[in-house]
């Protein structure tokens, strides 16, 4: 079902983990759709210098959040915003269709660190609820 | 190491059907219908085979019907008798955790007017049997509950709720694909008025079932065609499916009882690690009725697909709920039934045991099970959240 590419990425998956007291952090999907994911970033003069992830979910799930760390690392903060799945699902060279909704996750959880990143620089913090994790 | 550890959803056609299935492919090659030599000398071999099948599930050969799976066996005898018996009722009843045969079957008469019950089963797969009188009315013309759960492994008691149909008056059929390779089916003994099998769960070959219909029970057909199977099932007899399908059967009676506590000991060898080595798990199915082949576990935190890769990766061959429904996103119909909560079936793992399976290839399974276990909990941020991980957001 799935490509040699994402079949590495999932059997060897790269930042794993979290970055402690990052500047980004976003955590999307829901367990009872089978999808979590929970990235976090180091980023430096607007410059995402690390990114590590967390994912419960599908092999899918869990290739597109490596790959997407991996991308995501030494882009500008603007340049980490224009990152679409369909991206990152190029990089993979092609996701089966009824796992491309696997790859937005990564998109969003990147958006949203980055917004949690803005957010913060504002001395704002974000809206809890909006997180639904369960 | 390559393990095989997927029995309950084919076993490996053993060596020896193949050898007495071979002959009727090129040499015994004639159609049993046929009236000339070539014709009555495989006419002779579908007959001793039908024979051998009704002596062990005890009816006579006229009461079974060969079909090319489980899956048609089962529509037949959901759809046959509901049909048959409309201008007497319009209700059947089923479980909740029917193989997809005999749910798409009910689907099928739900969407063409019939009324369809779905039992409800407690916490480990089993039916109740008020449940069953509960639900059942003057107008219900069948009941149709599994032996066996091919995904937990539960047995249903399969007698008490046949008394029940028939002491209201409807039929009662039972899907006993998964029974078979492991208990003794007796359609007296139990009571049943149609009873479905498939080759290949106990050793033999695909593409091939039988459906037993009780003398008496009528049920409309659904394959239409030339006269076979006393005009019942359309369709040329596929003889070395059927002789395979007969040998494989009378092989596994022969060593049935040393089968199963072989297959035992290596499934509780399994399932004593797994609950000693991993944290978090959920066993799924009943510990008192269950075959002695399947071990279902849910895995907290993690995802099926993970851990049925990692494990391929490891040559390691097993199932997320039924084969059949792999590839789907949706979490299993029987695992909801049974409460699993959703997000806790996400991660089940279906392990079903065979007589070819070593206790080495048992022990490899639960040392790469855990490895992937723990490795697919590192990247789960609910792991994280549960050994007291918090998300500053």
């Amino acid at each position: 079902m799935y490509n040699q590419k994402v079949l590495e990425a999932f059997a060897h998956p790269q930042n794993v983990g979290e970055i402690e007291n990052p500047d980004g952090e976003g955590t999307v999907g829901n367990a009872t759709c089978g999808d979590i994911m929970r990235i976090t970033l180091r980023i430096e003069n607007d410059v995402i210098t690390d990114a590590k992830f967390q994912t419960f979910g599908c092999a899918a799930a869990i290739a597109t959040s490596s790959t997407a760390t991996q991308m995501v690392i030494g882009m500008t903060v603007d340049e980490a915003l224009k990152l679409t799945n369909a991206r990152v699902v190029e990089e993979l060279e092609g996701l089966p269709p009824q796992k491309i909704h696997c790859s937005v996750l990564a998109e969003e959880a990147i958006k949203k660190a980055i917004e949690d990143y803005r957010a913060k620089k504002e001395g704002k913090t974000l809206d809890k609820s909006k997180v639904d994790y369960v | 190491m390559k393990v095989y550890a997927d029995h309950a959803a084919t076993t490996p056609c053993d060596k020896r059907v193949v050898e007495q299935m071979l002959p009727y492919f090129s040499d015994e090659f004639g159609n049993a219908d046929s009236q000339h030599f070539f014709g009555r000398d495989t006419a002779k071999a579908v007959a001793d085979a039908r024979e051998t099948i009704a002596r062990i599930v005890n009816c006579k050969p006229n009461e079974l019907y060969f079909t090319g799976s489980g899956t048609e066996a089962d529509n037949w005898a959901v759809k046959g008798v509901a049909l048959h018996r409309k201008d007497k009722g319009d209700h059947v009843i089923i479980s909740a955790i029917e193989h997809h045969a005999v749910l798409g079957a009910a689907d099928w008469l739900e969407n063409n007017g019939f009324r369809v019950t779905r039992l409800p089963v407690d916490e480990t797969g089993l039916v109740r049997v008020e449940d069953l009188e509960k639900a059942i009315d003057d107008k219900t013309t069948l009941v149709s509950v599994m032996y066996v759960n091919n995904e937990v492994g539960t047995i249903q008691p399969i007698k008490e709720l046949a008394e029940v149909a028939h002491r209201h008056g409807a039929l009662f059929h039972s899907d006993c694909v998964q029974a078979i390779p492991y208990m003794n089916v007796d359609v007296k003994e139990l009571g049943l008025d149609l009873m479905s099998l498939s080759g290949h769960k106990f050793y033999g070959p695909k593409g091939v079932g039988a459906l037993y219909v009780r003398n008496g029970v009528k049920l409309d057909k659904l394959i239409c065609g030339g006269g076979q199977e006393r005009a019942q099932r359309g369709g040329t007899t596929n003889t070395p499916a059927v002789v395979g399908m007969a040998a494989a059967l009378s092989l596994s009676r022969e060593t049935l009882q040393a089968d199963n506590e072989y297959v035992r000991s290596l499934r509780d060898h399994f399932e004593k690690r797994v609950e000693a080595e991993i944290p978090f798990i959920r066993q799924n199915g009943n510990k008192q009725h269950r075959v002695p082949s399947v071990s279902n576990y849910s895995f907290e935190y993690v995802e099926g697909e993970g851990i049925l890769m990692l494990l391929d990766f490891n040559g390691i061959a097993v199932s997320s709920g039924s084969a059949c429904s792999s590839g789907s996103l949706d979490p299993s119909h029987v695992l909801l039934a049974m409460g699993v909560p959703v997000e806790v079936s996400h991660g089940s793992i279906r392990f079903s045991f065979g007589k070819h399976n070593t206790m080495e290839e048992t022990d490899y399974i639960a040392d790469k099970l855990k490895e992937t276990i723990s490795k697919l909990r590192e990247m789960s941020p609910l792991f994280d959240l549960k050994k007291g991980g918090t998300y500053n957001v």
